[in-house]
């Protein structure tokens, strides 16, 4: 299975990114092979619907749960169009990357039901 | 000939001369587009009565789930992620949809058709002054104004369109006058494209200097000779007027702070029904502009 970790950098030890559609890059961790893979995230300075683009990136990339400190209405409805489950992680704490893990993998994360953000709507060219 | 007011900061009255200006022509060959669909009210000054209306918006996509094969080219192609494949599901989010067509061009499988979004209504009537009236108002909640402007510049009513040269030679009109929204941004460019001549509205002020300043970049840009009315003049300090120097953009009129123009002005009267020896000075101001665009020849 591939849990995904929206971040910021390819150091383990470093806090995650707290946002999804804006992170920087995507830490795969596969629990199989207990190996992780560090992908940039081509959503990251899009103009708008960044959310929606980060959300088919993952999916196409194989992931089956992904962890972050928050997940927009669109970027919701699309991962749970593509079978993506979602994880809350806190944001207050600077958790790292391998913490944000352990904590899953101990089952201390609330899995997410519904948007936990109102959303942005429309691309910021337009406003 | 079409007149876009402008001004970049709002509140400078763009709409008072707007409406004032029109007035003063002849006005059963003049029209007034309000084209500030987020908060128009050139209306309160001209009294339309409205006798056309029309639901506009953007064609967004609908996708007829047996034709599609998920290839995903849609969403490749979407440069506003409006459309997402995820797996063996298609998404469609219309706040973020454009309604460019590409998804539809580009569909190998001609399973996307095309459904009216609807983002606002457009509205057009006569006035008791005989100038002619059409605005667009933005549903509450929309995130876009651009389609609704663009339906509005180019509605045809019966042949009396809201573009210059109507398909009924006896309603062409001679004047149209767009009120733009304020700002710089896209509904501006939108509400002025295609202008023969701008009129930039403004006061003396920091602020008033700073978004005249990027209101002339744009009209540069899109090639639109410009003029300038400085309003509230007297306040202020003397750095609109340098800058007018320094560009070399006409002042075509001042219109001092005036307690008594304000209190009409509140009351939905027009500047030229306030103070009646502004019709004089707006007819100049109209033929200053027709000798601007003369000698800047075709």
């Amino acid at each position: 299975m591939k849990i995904v970790i929206p971040t910021e950098t390819d150091n383990l030890d470093s806090p995650f990114h707290p946002r999804f559609g804006r992170a920087v890059s995507f830490t795969f961790f596969d629990t199989e092979t207990e190996e992780w893979e560090v992908v940039p995230n081509p959503a990251c300075n899009s103009s708008g619907g960044a959310g929606v683009q980060a959300a088919q990136f993952i999916a196409k990339h194989g992931a089956q749960v992904v962890i972050s400190g928050d997940f927009g209405p669109k970027a919701y409805n699309a991962l749970a169009a593509g079978g993506v489950q979602m994880f809350l992680a806190p944001v207050n704490e600077a958790l790292s990357i391998r913490e944000v893990l352990a904590r899953y993998q101990q089952g201390q994360l609330k899995e997410v039901s519904a948007p936990t953000n109102p959303g942005r709507h429309a691309s910021p060219s337009h406003e | 000939m079409r007149i876009a007011v402008a001004s970049g900061k709002g509140g400078t009255g763009k709409t008072t001369v707007a409406t004032s200006l029109a007035l003063s022509l002849d006005t059963t060959r003049t029209m007034v587009l309000d084209c500030d669909v987020e908060a128009p009210n050139a209306h309160l000054f001209l009294n339309p009565t409205f006798e056309r209306r029309k639901e506009v918006g953007i064609l967004i996509p609908q996708v007829d789930g047996g034709r599609c094969s998920f290839c995903g080219r849609c969403a490749e192609v979407c440069q506003f992620h409006a459309i997402a494949v995820i797996g063996q599901n298609i998404l469609v989010f219309p706040e973020l949809c454009h309604g460019c067509g590409s998804c539809t061009l580009n569909c190998p499988e001609q399973a996307i058709s095309e459904q009216l979004d609807v983002l606002g209504i457009l509205e057009a009537g006569p006035t008791p002054t005989g100038v002619y009236f059409a605005r667009g108002v933005m549903k509450v909640g929309e995130p876009m104004a651009v389609p609704i402007i663009r339906e509005l510049k180019k509605w045809d009513i019966e042949g009396r369109g809201t573009s210059l040269a109507s398909q009924d030679e006896a309603y062409d009109w001679e004047t149209i006058i767009l009120d733009a929204p304020p700002g710089t941004s896209c509904p501006v460019v939108e509400s002025v494209h295609g202008a023969d001549f701008a009129v930039l509205v403004t006061e003396p002020t920091p602020f008033g200097l700073h978004d005249l300043r990027l209101m002339v970049e744009v009209l540069h840009k899109l090639d639109i000779p410009a003029g300038v009315i400085i309003n509230r003049d007297g306040t202020g300090n003397v750095e609109v007027d340098q800058f007018c120097a320094e560009a070399d953009l006409p002042v075509l009129m001042r219109i001092p702070l005036d307690r008594s123009i304000g209190a009409g002005i509140a009351q939905g009267k027009p500047l030229v029904a306030i103070r009646p020896e502004y019709t004089d000075q707006f007819r100049d101001l109209y033929r200053r502009i027709l000798d601007i665009l003369q000698k800047a020849g075709p």
